[in-house]
C-alpha cells in the first residue's frame, strides 16, 4: 500500500524519538526496538485511522505507550523481579561516553513506577506539553503534572545519594558495607 | 568509638541537624536542573542515531510488499 509522502515522512521523522521513548521506558535497547517495530506495524495497519493534520508523533507515542503497558504488565508478572534486580539488568549503550552517568539515571528511572516514568520522559525529555502528555497517557492534565513532580522528587532523592558530598550519615553505612582496608 | 545506637533514626538527633540549615531550595533547584539536563542528554543521544535500517526497511516493505531485493532469479534489466 502506498503511503502519502507526507505521512511516510512524518512516520520516518518520528522514529528516532519513538526509539528514545521506548529505551527510556524499557531501559533496554533490544526490547525498545521490538516495541518500536510492533508500534510501526500496528500504526501502518491502521494508518487510515490517522487524521491528517494531527500530530503523527503523538499518535505513534500513544500506540507505543499502550503496547508497552499491556506487554509489560504480562512480563512483570512473569519475571516477578525485585526492582533493584531488574535495574541491574538494564542494558546501556556501549558507545556512550558518559555511560556511567546515564547508567545511574537509567537505574533510577527504572525504579520509578511506570506512570511516573512515562510522564517524566514525555514532558522532561520528549518535549511534549502537559496537555499532549495527558492525551498520550489518557489521563487528566493535573494528573500528569503531579506524576512529573513526584518523579522528579524521587529521581532527585535517588541520584543525590550517589554523589559523595551529599552523603551524611550514609557514609558510615557505606564504609561498613564496603570495607576497603582489609 | 561509640557503639551504634540501637534505634534507627536516633542517630539523626545526635547530628545537630538544626545547625546545618542549608539553602535546601537552591540545592533542590540545582539537582532538578541537572536531572533535566541528563534526561534530555540521554534521550537526545538516541535521537541522534537516526532511523535504523530495520525500520526504514519495514516502511519500504509495507509500501511495496511484492519487491524482493534478493529474490529468486530476479532478472536484471
Amino acid at each position: 500500500m502506498k503511503l502519502e509522502p507526507s505521512v511516510r515522512d512524518a512516520v520516518l521523522a518520528a522514529i528516532p524519538r519513538l526509539r528514545a521513548f521506548g529505551i527510556s521506558l524499557t531501559g533496554n535497547v533490544d526490547r525498545a526496538d521490538d516495541l518500536v517495530q510492533e508500534t510501526l506495524a500496528r500504526a501502518l495497519a491502521n494508518i487510515n485511522s490517522f487524521e491528517p493534520g494531527t500530530n503523527m508523533q503523538a499518535w505513534l507515542f500513544t500506540i507505543l505507550r499502550n503496547l508497552f503497558r499491556s506487554e509489560y504488565r504480562k512480563r512483570r508478572r512473569e519475571v516477578e523481579d525485585a526492582e533493584g534486580r531488574y535495574a541491574e539488568t538494564l542494558v546501556t549503550q556501549p558507545e556512550q561516553t558518559s555511560q556511567l552517568e546515564y547508567k545511574e539515571m537509567r537505574v533510577a528511572l527504572a525504579k520509578l513506577p511506570d506512570d511516573q516514568r512515562e510522564a517524566l520522559i514525555l514532558v522532561g525529555a520528549s518535549g511534549f506539553s502537559y496537555e499532549e502528555a495527558a492525551a498520550i497517557c489518557g489521563c487528566a492534565v493535573g494528573t500528569i503534572k503531579s506524576r512529573v513532580n513526584r518523579a522528579r522528587n524521587r529521581l532527585a532523592a535517588e541520584l543525590a545519594i550517589e554523589s559523595p558530598e551529599d552523603l551524611g550519615p550514609d557514609s558510615q553505612v557505606r564504609a561498613v558495607v564496603a570495607p576497603k582496608g582489609r | 568509638m561509640k557503639p551504634k545506637p540501637g534505634k534507627p533514626g536516633s542517630a539523626m538527633q545526635f547530628g545537630g541537624s538544626s545547625q546545618t540549615a542549608q539553602p535546601a531550595g537552591k540545592l533542590d533547584k540545582e539537582v532538578q536542573t541537572k536531572i533535566g539536563q541528563q534526561l534530555r542528554a540521554m534521550y537526545d543521544e538516541v535521537v541522534r542515531q537516526g532511523v535504523p535500517d530495520r525500520f526504514a526497511e519495514l516502511l519500504r516493505k509495507f509500501e511495496q510488499p511484492d519487491t524482493k531485493p534478493n529474490g529468486d532469479g530476479d532478472p536484471k534489466p
